[in-house]
């Protein structure tokens, strides 16, 4: 029933979402659209709203995985590293391949930041001192190793303000053929749903895995491949976006509760409806500029972890 | 003498302590018992201010404890809590050397040399005075940190499950040293103490904690009944006497 | 005892012989000049070792974590994030409109008065969960970065050049004027402290060990914390963010000194830090000659041992 609002709630808003820009389209008119109007709306618009609801959907889903296999609900692409793991492979490319299609730039972004997942992973369980809050402390200051590491390669090539800004998502630039990476996403919450219970299970050791017969190994590397995988190709043609990863999971586990399959969906939605929220502020609020949605969506999802922390006790 | 009075403390909604009033008689050994979540390690460590009641007072020889100087109030009560991990590089003597930090703040004298070697020799750790902490066994660990109390010279010594993770020779060691403070040096000891047994044999007055609250206070003999261990417990006890001590048979 | 004043006594030759090389290599035969800046940089690198070899342990010691670094609290982000809202609004004209003993000092109001918000907040709400001080710290740090980022994208490239001198740590560009005020309140910081260095022996037993042991628990944490706040705003605001040397240096020295005596391991830790900044800034100016910022090493290598640390120990 609520899965209902939810849905019309996002079909609302991506409509609003295409009507939204510098050249007036009016959905009214939908009939008497000259060629210009459709060439607007297939090849920016559309794609800008598609790859919203992608993005907003691949985070928290990523979020959501993260916390499972993790056992600890702060933890998060924002607070493990991995969107810095995904710059620096974004700067590896630049350095080696420097004309590079986007490609390429998904392919070394991957899998740098797959082995970062796993170190992260690995510091996470050998950590003796479990706590909830000091296991993304660590994870924020794993970032801060990789981004002093970036930091050093920029500097020697004299990159440094380009690679501050990557940080920075932005959807003002899709357009169609740059954006469609990011449909990687899809195959990867279809696989999240029927693994849901299973990264669950990981998440308590290897142990307790195995001794419910999983197969330990090879789901902790199909869930960190599915994250991987996502944020890459986010940071890729979008950017990063901070905090979206860790605040829709966190407010959707407070209202459904834990059942991963149940909540799942709402997760996806969710994350969906709050990025485009977050488009559309930052689409009108200095129109016809706009801000970076990493900024508003940092701004807001940092503040939405501050209660959601403070009121933890 | 310690003396409770309407000690409560909740965390959130839950209510930990509940109103708890108690006079501890002085120079012996009163156990804390009760099943888990009863309240005891929370009402423990309100009494030696650890943890920070929401309503009630604490008494230590006619003084409340807020009016004390933390520094004085150190010389006056101890305690110890549940075994705990130290990531220090620690020798037994310095560790010991800690428990008179209250009197000299870190610059020993002769008199606080003499205690700390009497401590030490008190818990059998002479030969191993000069170890790192981490070289040691579990049980060894937990008789240096007694030692630490013991060289605080504190009339009041509150224990939170001394016996934690000790196999027997040890539980049987340490209750017959705590004995000894008792006796020879007119200690008052207070331990939660989970095996019923180790209770009966060795304190003096035993309290029992159910949800928060106290709901018996007394001698160890008239505590150590079917009937009023069935009221903490919920489970049916048999009583056993052996050389003048009870002991109880809770096993079937 | 003995053992660890020999030690060092050797730290200390070590550090006035590696300032002497540093101070004498390679002079240019009109070296009154050369001499005279070069004596200057080696007083930035004492005194920002000292601030931050003392900060860092006792920041470990009040947390029972040898892995953090009071860097983490977001002091620096809070720098940043100034220092970039300042280029942002003035451009090239930065340094005329606000001079660098100005923005050393307001870069030091803002950083205490984010310390004082940040600990008078959780002290109230929380009765002192450091971790959760951390946490919020690094989100707050994360929040301005966001913000900061944000800014430095929309910077003109030429000014983005003067912002990036104050951003990454250097002793080249400092002003002198400033190392005397920083001195002082390295030296009031010490001077204060220094008397209660007993008590953070007791405190590293952990906070009930502290508090039977009749320490004032809270009051000395909230003491040493704004310790530390100063410590960090100063050393900071002279040359920037080092934000993985702390737990370099550190670690460096639970290593040299296997001892719990903050009065022994704070000494030890300053001139551990003074020997490895004069020997990296003796590389950066020799070996690489200045193609890279000294931070930018430190925290290079500072980081890639700290990912050495998480994974070498199961005991964090």
């Amino acid at each position: 029933m609520r899965i209902l609002t939810l849905l019309i709630a996002l079909v609302f808003l991506s409509i609003l979402s295409l009507f939204i820009g510098v050249k007036e389209i009016s959905i009214v008119d939908i009939f008497s659209w000259t060629d210009k109007e459709w060439l607007i709306m297939t090849i920016s618009r559309l794609p800008r709203t598609l790859a919203l609801i992608l993005t907003g959907i691949g985070i928290s889903i990523c979020g959501l995985i993260m916390q499972q296999m993790t056992q600890n609900k702060f933890v998060s692409p924002t607070t493990a590293g991995t969107l810095e793991a995904a710059k620096l492979g974004i700067l590896a490319t630049l350095i080696f391949i420097p004309q590079s299609a986007s490609i390429y730039k998904l392919i070394f972004a991957f899998a740098i930041t797959f082995l970062a997942s796993i170190i992260f992973l690995k510091i996470a369980d050998s950590i003796k001192h479990k706590s909830i809050i000091f296991i993304p402390v660590v994870g924020l200051l794993f970032g801060g190793v990789i981004n002093s590491i970036t930091t050093f390669f920029a500097f020697q090539f004299n990159i440094v303000q380009d690679v501050g800004t990557w940080l920075i998502g932005d959807f003002s630039g899709i357009l169609q053929g740059n954006y469609e990476v990011i449909y990687i996403c899809l195959p990867i919450v279809v696989l999240t749903y029927f693994y849901a219970n299973k990264f669950t299970v990981i998440g308590m050791g290897e142990n307790f895995s195995k001794n419910l017969g999983l197969n330990y190994r090879s789901i902790l590397h199909l869930g960190l491949l599915c994250v991987s995988l996502s944020i890459s190709a986010i940071a890729v043609t979008i950017g990063t976006i901070p905090f979206l990863g860790l605040i829709i999971p966190n407010i959707i586990s407070l209202l459904y509760g834990d059942n991963l399959r149940q909540t799942l969906p709402y997760t996806a939605i969710s994350g969906a409806i709050f990025l485009l929220i977050c488009d559309i502020v930052g689409r009108l609020i200095i129109f016809p500029f706009e801000v970076p949605i990493g900024m508003t969506v940092g701004l807001i999802g940092g503040i939405v972890f501050l209660i959601l922390l403070l009121r933890k006790k | 003498m310690i003396k409770t009075t309407n000690i409560s403390k909740q965390y959130g909604d839950k209510i930990v302590v509940d109103n708890v009033t108690i006079e501890i008689p002085k120079g012996k050994i009163t156990s804390l018992i009760g099943s888990n979540g009863a309240g005891k390690s929370t009402l423990l460590g309100t009494i030696a201010r650890i943890i920070n009641a929401n309503h009630g007072e604490i008494i230590i020889n006619e003084k409340n404890i807020t009016d004390y100087k933390n520094r004085i109030l150190a010389q006056e009560l101890s305690i110890l809590k549940q075994m705990n991990h130290l990531d220090l590089k620690l020798t037994v003597k310095e560790l010991v050397s800690f428990g008179r930090f209250p009197y000299s703040q870190g610059r020993l004298t002769e008199v606080d040399h003499l205690k700390i070697k009497e401590a030490i020799a008190f818990l059998n750790l002479t030969e191993l005075e000069n170890n790192y902490l981490e070289e040691l066994s579990g049980g060894q660990q937990q008789r240096a940190f007694l030692a630490m109390v013991v060289a605080q010279d504190t009339d009041y010594i509150l224990l939170d499950e001394p016996l934690n993770n000790l196999d027997m020779r040890h539980s049987v060691q340490i209750m017959k040293t705590l004995k000894d403070l008792s006796v020879t040096k007119n200690k008052t000891i207070v331990m939660v103490i989970h095996d019923i047994n180790f209770a009966s044999y060795y304190s003096d007055y035993i309290a029992a904690m159910k949800q928060g609250k106290l709901i018996h206070f007394n001698t160890t003999k008239n505590i150590i009944n079917p009937k009023i261990l069935k009221e903490i417990y919920d489970i049916d006890f048999e009583i056993i006497e052996s050389n003048n001590k009870l002991i109880c048979n809770y096993y079937n | 005892m003995k053992i660890h004043i020999k030690k060092i006594i050797l730290l200390v030759l070590v550090a006035i012989a590696l300032c002497a090389l540093f101070l004498s290599y390679d002079l240019p035969s009109n070296w009154g000049y050369s001499f005279e800046r070069r004596s200057y940089k080696v007083l930035a690198i004492i005194i920002v070792s000292c601030s931050v070899g003392y900060a860092s342990i006792v920041f470990q010691t009040l947390t029972h974590n040898r892995i953090l670094t009071p860097s983490i609290m977001g002091f620096e982000a809070v720098y940043l994030l100034f220092q970039t809202i300042i280029v942002f609004l003035y451009g090239d004209k930065t340094f005329t409109v606000i001079n660098d003993k100005e923005n050393f000092f307001l870069s030091i109001i803002f950083m205490l008065g984010f310390a004082f918000i940040l600990f008078k907040f959780i002290f109230k709400k929380e009765k002192n969960n450091l971790y959760l001080l951390l946490l919020i710290g690094l989100v707050l740090g994360t929040l301005f970065h966001t913000i900061t980022s944000f800014l430095q994208l929309i910077i003109d490239p030429n000014d983005f050049l003067i912002l990036q001198g104050s951003i990454y740590a250097s002793f080249n560009k400092i002003n002198y004027h400033l190392l005397w005020y920083a001195l002082t309140v390295i030296i009031i910081c010490f001077a204060v402290g220094f008397r209660q260095f007993k008590y953070l022996d007791v405190i590293s037993l952990g906070k009930e060990h502290a508090i039977n042991l009749g320490i004032n628990y809270f009051k000395k944490v909230r003491f040493y914390l704004f310790i530390i706040g100063a410590l960090v705003a100063v050393s900071t605001a002279l040359v920037g963010p080092i934000i993985f040397l702390g737990i370099l240096v550190t670690n460096l020295t639970y290593e040299i000194f296997k001892s719990y005596k903050h009065a022994i391991l704070i000494p030890a830790c300053c001139l551990i830090c003074i020997i490895s900044i004069v020997g990296a800034q003796f590389l950066v100016e020799h070996v690489f000659s200045f193609n890279i910022v000294i931070s930018i090493i430190i925290n290079f290598i500072g980081g890639l041992y700290f990912m050495y640390l998480l994974l070498k120990t199961k005991k964090v």
